[in-house]
């Protein structure tokens, strides 16, 4: 990351922050719209296919707003559009936004860790085509990272590319694209070469969503959300031109892609306003479904909503505190996994925590509100545990990685990946 | 806390880290289980000659910082006193000459304890349902008071010569300054699982008090009370914190040195993940501490529910990353010739001391109450 962002102060020509905050609050404060309270709390999901397209195209819109202001892709280089400015650039924009409208959808995974994976890893010409047509919200990117036979264990993908001359053809399955039945690309992990080792036989492409050979399908989740997606890929024709990286070294592009894909809590390279709850449970949600119940008077709930706003505030500081950590050197680059493994375990218990708030409503209710919300998220809880990496990883790149501990034993280590065991496709 | 310290901070810090490491080694802690006195008076001096009670205190009191932030200074000897399970009332003393050094009241006081030469504790009130509550009475009698009731547990009692009481009066609250030499006051030790602090009870049946000893205006220190309260949440949590990192640290070179089964204990994922989970709460405490003290220090208006959630969750995870390492351990955990309980020993009494995570939960809890205007 270091070496992606321009140091904090340590550029000459760099804007100062006070006179980049006069500009962002001015922008906002004449573009973009406050949001009520309940919207503020509200997740973004609409739950409605045209209202979602709606939305996505307002995200998209801002987003040009964003770029035309000179304020959009803040830690991005001016050379692709973006604003050449530090990680406090783009704290300072965070804070300006509270509170307002902002292009949620154009954020994760589209500018982290997709649009970050190109800065990295792209050519030339690749970062020129893609980085400011992302940046101005022409383009919305997903990531075809995991298949349904594989689950944390991202490098043992079997979505095959088999080269044909100055082109290469796919044919595989990825899942859990987050709306990718209204985005535009997928960056794609494919196995080139099944004679060696898992990590040594997969490169990287970028493939347009939207044409023949790709069947998007769309997943319901427990809470009836239909954004995550599943795609069928055959026969996808990519130019050899969209490969990112070397023939058969895509997991070194991989690990930094994976690496974004954990920093995302403190990430400079995706704008979240501060205090965007976005449906997650927090310590005012607590209360207002305790309230709703009639269980405020309870000392019992009275110490629950205590313990989720104590979480809560614990929870903002340890972003910030493991991201200083990480800039100054005292924990290395893999201890962002100690975010996401509290993030993981932090909003679970906040999930549980609303839901004992409600008492007996959260088994039937009368009316939908607080109390149905609260039993429908417990429904969803363990999501939070499993998505973007699960916290049993976390909690292996922790001790592995931030505390030197021995590697797990593989059994796909120095052999050929087409001898390595898998599951059977039935238990996809 | 601990994190972007100036070059002076880290030398304090290390210099403060020696002494303790010279002074009290585990040897000399266990030796202490049977003094009464807990620590040694020449000890507590030396430590005063380099800093640890005049941080909250203006210059022209004898005191000083180091960077101007003094709470932030003092925190880094409360984390080394945590890491050292170090004795001496640090925090007593230290919220006591915070007092006395806004106040007219007691400067000799508060000269002998920013030298060394004396000890002060605080009877402070208890945390209860309606939040900070006195247990001592003082009631009006002429120009002075009269302190009727107990306090407890009282750190250091029976080694201090004054005591700052904090006491409800008329609906109000008054904190006055009283030698424990007073009529009146009865001083009885306290049994403790620490084997380097002492407590005691504080009596006080009828105890006269003069004009001059009330610290602050008289039926008007509630502000003053809880401000000394957020400094000694502070202090306690970064002290947690400190015996925290022993602990993990000690048990992290356990876990690669020690082999079952052919193999390090480091190699067991089961094992691992415990780790991971350690980590994660040792950066969570440290995290909030640090906020926790930069608001105390700046008197923000988010100080209050810092410093409980500071309080309440290095009080539960302090003491379970505690108890996690003396499982990693295995029996010799549980034995008194081992290391690891001298910490855990710092972080359960630090953990039931000043309210425990349930209090400061409910604490927190009427606070989000409050701001969301319903009565506690």
């Amino acid at each position: 990351m270091s070496a992606l962002v321009a140091d904090e102060g340590g550029v000459d020509d760099v804007e100062d922050l006070a006179s980049f905050r006069d500009r962002a609050r001015s922008f906002i404060r004449t573009n973009l719209r406050r949001l009520t309270p309940e919207e503020l709390r509200a997740h973004p999901e609409t739950g409605d296919d045209e209202a979602e397209l709606a939305a996505v195209a307002r995200d998209r819109e801002i987003q040009r707003m964003l770029f035309d202001a000179g304020l959009a892709g803040i830690c991005y280089p001016r050379a692709y559009g973006g604003q050449g400015l530090t990680p406090a650039h783009q704290r300072v924009l965070n804070e300006e936004l509270a509170g307002h409208e902002y292009p949620v959808r154009t954020q994760i995974p589209n500018l982290s860790p997709c649009a970050v994976t190109i800065l990295e890893a792209g050519t030339e010409e690749q970062k020129s085509r893609h980085l400011p047509a992302i940046l101005r919200g022409e383009e919305l990117w997903m990531q075809f990272l995991s298949e349904p036979s594989g689950g944390s264990d991202v490098a043992a993908a079997l979505t095959t590319a088999v080269r044909d001359g100055d082109q290469w053809v796919l044919n595989g399955s990825k899942v859990w694209t987050t709306g990718a039945w209204w985005s535009d690309w997928g960056l794609c992990l494919a196995r080139t070469n099944w004679d060696v080792p898992k990590h040594r036989g997969l490169t990287v492409f970028m493939l347009p969503i939207h044409q023949p050979g790709i069947e998007v399908h769309r997943i319901e989740m427990l809470n009836g959300s239909r954004e995550f997606c599943q795609e069928f890929i055959t026969d996808v024709v990519v130019p050899d031109t969209d490969r990112i990286g070397d023939v058969d070294d895509g997991w070194s592009v991989v690990t930094r892609w994976m690496f974004h894909e954990r920093m995302l809590y403190t990430s400079p390279f995706v704008t979240e306003p501060v205090g965007t709850v976005h449906g997650r449970m927090d310590a005012t949600a607590v209360f207002d479904i305790a309230r709703a119940a009639g269980l405020l008077d309870d000392p019992a709930v009275r110490e629950l909503v205590g313990e989720a706003r104590m979480l809560e505030l614990v929870t903002n500081e340890v972003s910030q505190h493991v991201g200083e950590s990480i800039r100054s050197g005292r924990l290395n680059e893999q201890a962002a996994a100690i975010v996401r493994l509290f993030k993981g375990t932090t909003s679970s218990r906040l999930v549980t925590l609303a839901f004992e708030a409600a008492g007996a409503e959260g088994a039937a209710w009368s009316e939908h509100g607080a109390a149905s919300l609260s039993a429908v998220n417990y429904l969803m809880r363990q999501a939070g545990l499993i998505g973007g990496g699960t916290t049993e990883m976390a909690r292996n790149v922790i001790s592995e990685r931030v505390l030197a501990m021995p590697r797990e034993r593989t059994s796909d280590k120095d052999v050929p990946f087409r001898d390595v065991p898998r599951s059977r496709p039935s238990h996809g | 806390m601990l994190m972007g310290l100036s070059d002076d901070q880290e030398f304090f810090r290390q210099t403060t880290e020696r002494f303790l490491s010279e002074q009290v080694p585990p040897d000399a802690l266990r030796a202490l289980r049977d003094d009464p006195a807990g620590f040694d008076a020449a000890y507590w001096r030396q430590g005063a000659e380099l800093g640890w009670t005049s941080l909250l205190v203006d210059e022209e009191h004898g005191g000083g910082t180091i960077s101007g932030a003094g709470l932030e200074d003092l925190s880094l000897v409360a984390y080394e006193f945590g890491r050292h399970a170090a004795p001496g009332p640090l925090v007593s003393t230290n919220v006591v000459a915070a007092a006395l050094n806004g106040s007219d009241t007691g400067p000799e006081v508060l000269g002998g304890l920013v030298s060394g030469q004396q000890v002060a504790t605080w009877c402070a009130p208890v945390l209860g349902a309606g939040g900070w509550e006195p247990t001592v009475e003082a009631v009006r009698d002429g120009s002075g008071l009269v302190l009727h009731g107990e306090a407890r547990p009282v750190e250091s009692a029976t080694q201090a010569d004054h005591l700052l009481v904090t006491c409800r009066q008329d609906g109000g609250v008054t904190q006055v300054l009283v030698p424990v030499s007073s009529p009146g006051v009865r001083v009885t030790p306290l049994g403790t699982v620490d084997l380097s602090r002492r407590f005691g009870s504080v009596t006080f049946d009828a105890v006269s008090v003069q004009p001059d000893a009330v610290v602050g205006q008289a039926g008007e220190a509630a502000a003053q009370v809880e401000w000394q309260l957020r400094l000694a949440l502070v202090l306690l949590s970064a002290e947690s914190v400190g015996a925290m990192q022993s602990g993990f640290d000690i048990t992290l070179e356990w876990a690669f040195d020690r082999y079952s089964f052919g193999r390090p204990l480091a190699s067991y994922q089961a094992l691992k993940h415990r780790f991971a989970d350690m980590l994660t709460w040792l950066e969570a405490s440290r995290a909030i501490t640090g906020a926790a003290c930069v608001a105390t220090q700046q008197q923000t208006e988010k100080a209050a529910e810092l410093t409980s959630a500071a309080k309440a969750y290095s009080g539960e995870y302090g003491a379970e990353l505690l108890q996690d390492c003396v499982q990693l351990h295995g029996g010799i955990g549980v034995t008194f010739e081992h290391d690891l309980h001298l910490y855990l020993r710092r972080v359960i009494v630090d953990r039931a001391t000043l309210g425990t995570p349930a209090d400061h939960r409910r604490r927190i809890g009427a606070l989000v109450a409050a701001k969301e205007g319903v009565a506690a």
